[in-house]
């Protein structure tokens, strides 16, 4: 079986992010890395495709980078497209989800994975947006997945527990973390990614154009960026063997004992 | 331009509506002066009475969707409407598995973008404009939309007071459900319920949380020990959930349920933004941590630097001997 995984690229969650000061999106120009919620993804895919299949990765970034897709590609996926284009600075998720559609399009694959929300972006609405542009059913925050007989079984997560739902191939399915646990790419694989192909295509290249796209395409704009209200600096105590005293006189106080 | 009508999509949850769909009725009340209420699965005129008290003039009902998840039937369904000249100014869903779904799928079949992980709403010259706190609550995103009505909103759950304003019922009206095809070829083969003892995790007055800093599943039971003696609820980092510890509904934070207590008691838990945004509206909040740069602490009106090992059973004995 032959699987799409969209992979996003982002900044390091780890560093501050940074603001432009001028439309106050997220700055996004220096190395990107593989979303973490992305790397389930991959597992997911390169479990599912097995022997006979492959998966090929496909993800919208700046800069033509591509040091998070190297890492998808050492776990063992295939191939990879990247879309990348100064037209691009700005989109929104219903923008991306055009360009994502477009790239997929030209893989024709049997599934789509892709995470239930990315962690810079997490607006968790492009993969619905990307399968009803490519005309798929879809099944959101699964938990489990397995393949059979042409249909994708999905335990998905909802309020109250789960729900099991069947869906016909082709579709879209997105993971939640933990759905599986994601391999560490081995050397061999590191190696290896480093000459696997990665297509490089512009906003033209997919026939799109430049204003269903970028700042002027999101249709909306962030109007200001202000500090939040902030909790007052709260008292810290140290547990000498008797901090549980002071927790009991806190839930006196608020009389909730 | 003045913001005239808003549709707010009323998810139900065992035959009533979900509580986020009672807060943003009465927020869209204040709002705009017609309000109509979208709603699925059966069952519209005895959900008539409590979403007209809401706000609702008008429930749009799609009726019982054959066991399909909801997504792509019930976006199909508003897009038409749309399309047909019945135009709303906003769209207000609630921010639930199916609600992202359906205003996704909107948003594409629309082509009308989609603001989502919104906290507040405020009106300026006639325009809505959303908040949003980003990283980890520390700041707030005002933004708008600068296209063609309607504004989908996806709201995140206890943004906003469930108020009744005391009307009567809301008039019902069947909206048909097009034909859509291969989208909505999704269904639900059966469902499976979680059970939970004690009050839901998002309405109860204390929540105990417990996060990787337990150390293993079985010292969760002290968690809900406490939870239980606070008469609360019992919740979770998501570090914890993907472990397979607790099952998902306990999750708190971005991607978890929001909370609101007045009391949230972090157990070992670090505080990483994607928590912060789901708890950091406690009106109190007391965290153990034995690290004493948690970030759990900026947010912690009691903070105890100390193992959750040592204080917790210490404090579950005292409880004990008090009741
Ligand atoms: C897109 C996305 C969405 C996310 N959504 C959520 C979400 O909804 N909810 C959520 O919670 N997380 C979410 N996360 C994950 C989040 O980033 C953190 O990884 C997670 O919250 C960490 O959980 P934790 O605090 O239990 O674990 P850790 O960060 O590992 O913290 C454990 C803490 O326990 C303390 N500790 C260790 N031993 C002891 C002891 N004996 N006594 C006392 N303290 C001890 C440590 O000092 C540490 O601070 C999300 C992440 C992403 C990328
Ligand atoms: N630029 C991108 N490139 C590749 N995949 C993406 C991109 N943006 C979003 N996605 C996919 O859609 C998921 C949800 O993203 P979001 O809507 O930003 O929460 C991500 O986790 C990815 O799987």
């Amino acid at each position: 079986m032959n699987v799409v995984v969209c992979a996003k690229q982002i900044p390091d969650p780890a560093a501050p992010p940074a603001l432009d000061p001028e439309r106050h999106t997220l700055v996004r120009d220096g190395k990107l890395i593989l979303d973490d919620s992305d790397a389930y993804g991959v597992e997911m895919g390169l479990q599912l495709a097995g022997d006979d299949g492959e998966v090929t990765l496909v993800s919208m970034a700046p800069n033509g980078e591509v040091s998070g897709l190297r890492t998808a590609l050492a776990m063992g996926a295939a191939k990879a497209i990247l879309v990348s284009d100064e037209a691009l600075r700005g989109t929104d998720a219903l923008g991306t989800a055009k360009v994502l559609a477009k790239a997929i399009e030209r893989v024709n694959p049997d599934l789509v994975i892709a995470a239930t929300e990315s962690t810079d972006g997490y607006t968790g609405t492009t993969p619905v947006q990307l399968a009803e542009l490519l005309g798929l059913p879809s099944v959101t925050f699964a938990k489990k997945v397995t393949v059979e007989g042409g249909k994708v079984r999905v335990e998905r997560q909802t309020e109250a527990g789960y729900d099991e739902v069947e869906c016909p191939l082709p579709c879209v399915v997105t993971v939640t973390a933990g759905v599986v646990e994601p391999r560490y790419p081995s050397f061999k694989g590191i190696m290896a990614a480093k000459s696997k192909p990665v297509e490089q295509l512009t906003v033209a290249d997919l026939g799109l154009s430049p204003d269903e796209v970028g700042f002027g395409g999101a249709r909306q704009e962030i109007v200001s960026v202000v500090p939040a209200e902030e909790r007052g600096a709260g008292e810290i105590v140290t547990d000498e063997g008797d901090a549980h005293e002071r927790i009991i006189q806190f839930l006196e106080q608020l009389k909730l004992i | 331009m003045a913001i005239d009508t808003i549709w707010v999509l009323a998810e139900q949850q065992d035959g009533a509506p979900v509580p986020t769909a009672l807060e943003l009725l009465t927020q869209a009340r204040a709002m705009a002066g017609t309000v109509k209420a979208v709603t699925w699965g059966g069952g519209a005129e005895g959900l008539a009475g409590t979403l007209g008290e809401y706000g609702a003039q008008v429930v749009y009902d799609l009726g019982d969707l054959g066991g399909k998840l909801p997504g792509p039937l019930v976006a199909a369904a508003l897009a038409e409407r749309v399309r047909s000249g019945d135009q709303p100014d906003a769209i207000f869903v609630p921010t639930t598995y199916d609600g992202r779904d359906i205003a996704g799928r909107l948003s594409a079949r629309l082509d009308v973008p989609v603001l989502t992980n919104v906290v507040g709403l405020v009106e300026e010259n006639g325009e809505l404009r959303s908040e949003h706190a980003v990283f980890g609550g520390t700041q707030i995103v005002t933004a708008r939309f600068t296209g063609a009505r309607p504004g989908i909103f996806v709201i995140r759950a206890k943004s906003f007071p469930a108020e009744s304003a005391g009307g009567g019922p809301a008039s019902v009206e069947t909206l048909t459900v097009p034909e859509v095809g291969a989208v909505s070829a999704a269904s639900v083969q059966q469902r499976h319920v979680e059970e939970r003892s004690g009050p839901k995790l998002d309405e109860a007055d204390v929540v105990v949380s417990g996060g990787r800093g337990l150390g293993a599943a079985e010292h969760y039971a002290l968690v809900e020990e406490l939870a239980r003696l606070l008469h609360g609820a019992a919740g979770a980092s998501r570090a914890i959930v993907d472990a397979g510890w607790v099952p998902y509904s306990h999750q708190v934070g971005q991607t978890g349920k929001t909370v609101k207590p007045t009391l949230y008691i972090a157990c070992g838990i670090s505080g990483a933004t994607q928590h912060l945004v789901g708890m950091k509206g406690a009106k109190h909040i007391i965290a153990i941590n034995k690290d004493p740069e948690a970030p759990i602490f900026s947010v912690a009106d009691l903070g105890i630097v100390g193992d959750v090992h040592k204080v917790l059973p210490k404090l579950i004995e005292a409880l004990k001997a008090r009741s």
